[in-house]
């Protein structure tokens, strides 16, 4: 297990669809204790409500969730994934230490939320979303 | 040489090209994507245009990122961070020069499409904007005609093509007997090069 902080990595959930990044988020506090103070910020949809990715979602979200310990970023998507990888790309749209999580969106988002709020470092917390995948269904 | 100037009247003709197109592209974007290729381009270039005209860059490598940049911010599906890549990686790899060859534009372009291949993981034949992209490249070489006739051709070629990469892949075969909208706005945009340099 990796080292714990005061500071919490911050979790942004970047969807297509406004609902679904909300409802994630709602969905993986909810299930990380409710209470949690882990920083959850849903970035979904465009600007003007439709279905997309808007950079500027993206970045106010990831800024608002930023305590310095990092911020892990689950993506659905098409638009949504390389809107991230562009961002992190340009170099200065997203807090440093930010990240784009490998990570099943909705699993990830739990597994992620629930590490985060025991504290872990973004490390751990890209690790645990990671390992949502290698949970089978059938 | 090419200047500021160049680059600047080939992102107002790619924009004019794509007003045009619009309706076009987005009906090429019905049948295996989305239907918002067209808006969604027009969108993201009318945005270039307006920060091209506001801050005048004043190198030919600052024009092209700063274009990237507003398509990257403006376009909302996956081809405003893929042709926001295209774009900025070439103007990265323009540097500072106030005037530039066309055979250092060519070389630029090159890592553009690199940067487009390793955003999106597309390859030759995946019938996606790379299938433009990477003849228009090697058509540089000879001149910005030969370089726009190689693009239209590669577009035209993704008809056959079964998808591999975005929405269009889930359709599997029933992907094939469409143009790929991207390889075609990419056909557009290499087009407006010829129009930049007036040829």
């Amino acid at each position: 297990m990796s080292e714990t902080s005061d500071k919490l990595v911050g979790i942004v959930l970047v969807s297509h669809s406004a609902a679904v990044a909300e409802s994630v988020a709602e969905l993986a506090k909810g299930l990380a204790g409710g209470s949690t103070a882990v920083p959850v910020a849903p970035a979904g949809g465009t600007v003007d409500g439709g279905l997309g990715t808007s950079s500027e979602l993206v970045s106010a979200a990831a800024a608002a969730v930023d305590r310095g310990a990092g911020v892990a970023v689950l993506a659905d998507l098409g638009s949504a994934v390389l809107t991230v990888k562009a961002l992190l790309a340009e170099g200065d749209e997203l807090p440093e230490n930010t990240r784009l999580v490998d990570a099943p969106f909705v699993e990830g988002a739990v597994a992620a939320v629930v590490t985060a709020s025991a504290g872990a470092d973004l490390t751990a917390v890209a690790a645990a979303a990671a390992e949502a995948y290698t949970y089978r269904k059938e | 040489m090419l200047d500021a100037d160049f680059f600047r009247r080939w992102m107002t003709a790619a924009a004019v090209s794509v007003d045009r197109e619009a309706e076009r592209l987005t009906a090429l974007d019905s049948p295996i994507g989305d239907a918002d290729h067209g808006a969604n381009l027009q969108r993201g270039f009318r945005a270039v245009t307006a920060a091209l005209e506001k801050e005048a860059p004043a190198t030919p490598g600052a024009v092209l990122q700063l274009a990237g940049r507003q398509l990257i911010s403006t376009v909302g599906g996956a081809s405003g961070p893929l042709y926001g890549t295209l774009l900025r990686r070439t103007g990265k790899a323009l540097g500072d020069d106030g005037e530039v060859t066309e055979e250092q534009l060519a070389q630029a372009l090159r890592a553009g499409v690199d940067g487009v291949m390793a955003l999106g993981g597309a390859a030759p034949g995946d019938k996606t904007m790379v299938d433009a992209l990477v003849p228009a490249v090697d058509g540089l070489a000879t001149s910005f005609g030969a370089a726009a006739e190689a693009a239209e051709e590669g577009a035209v070629a993704t008809t056959p093509l079964q998808a591999r990469k975005g929405r269009a892949s889930y359709l599997g075969e029933r992907s094939i007997g469409h143009q790929d909208p991207g390889a075609t706005s990419s056909a557009l945009l290499i087009a407006a090069l010829v129009e930049a340099a007036g040829e």
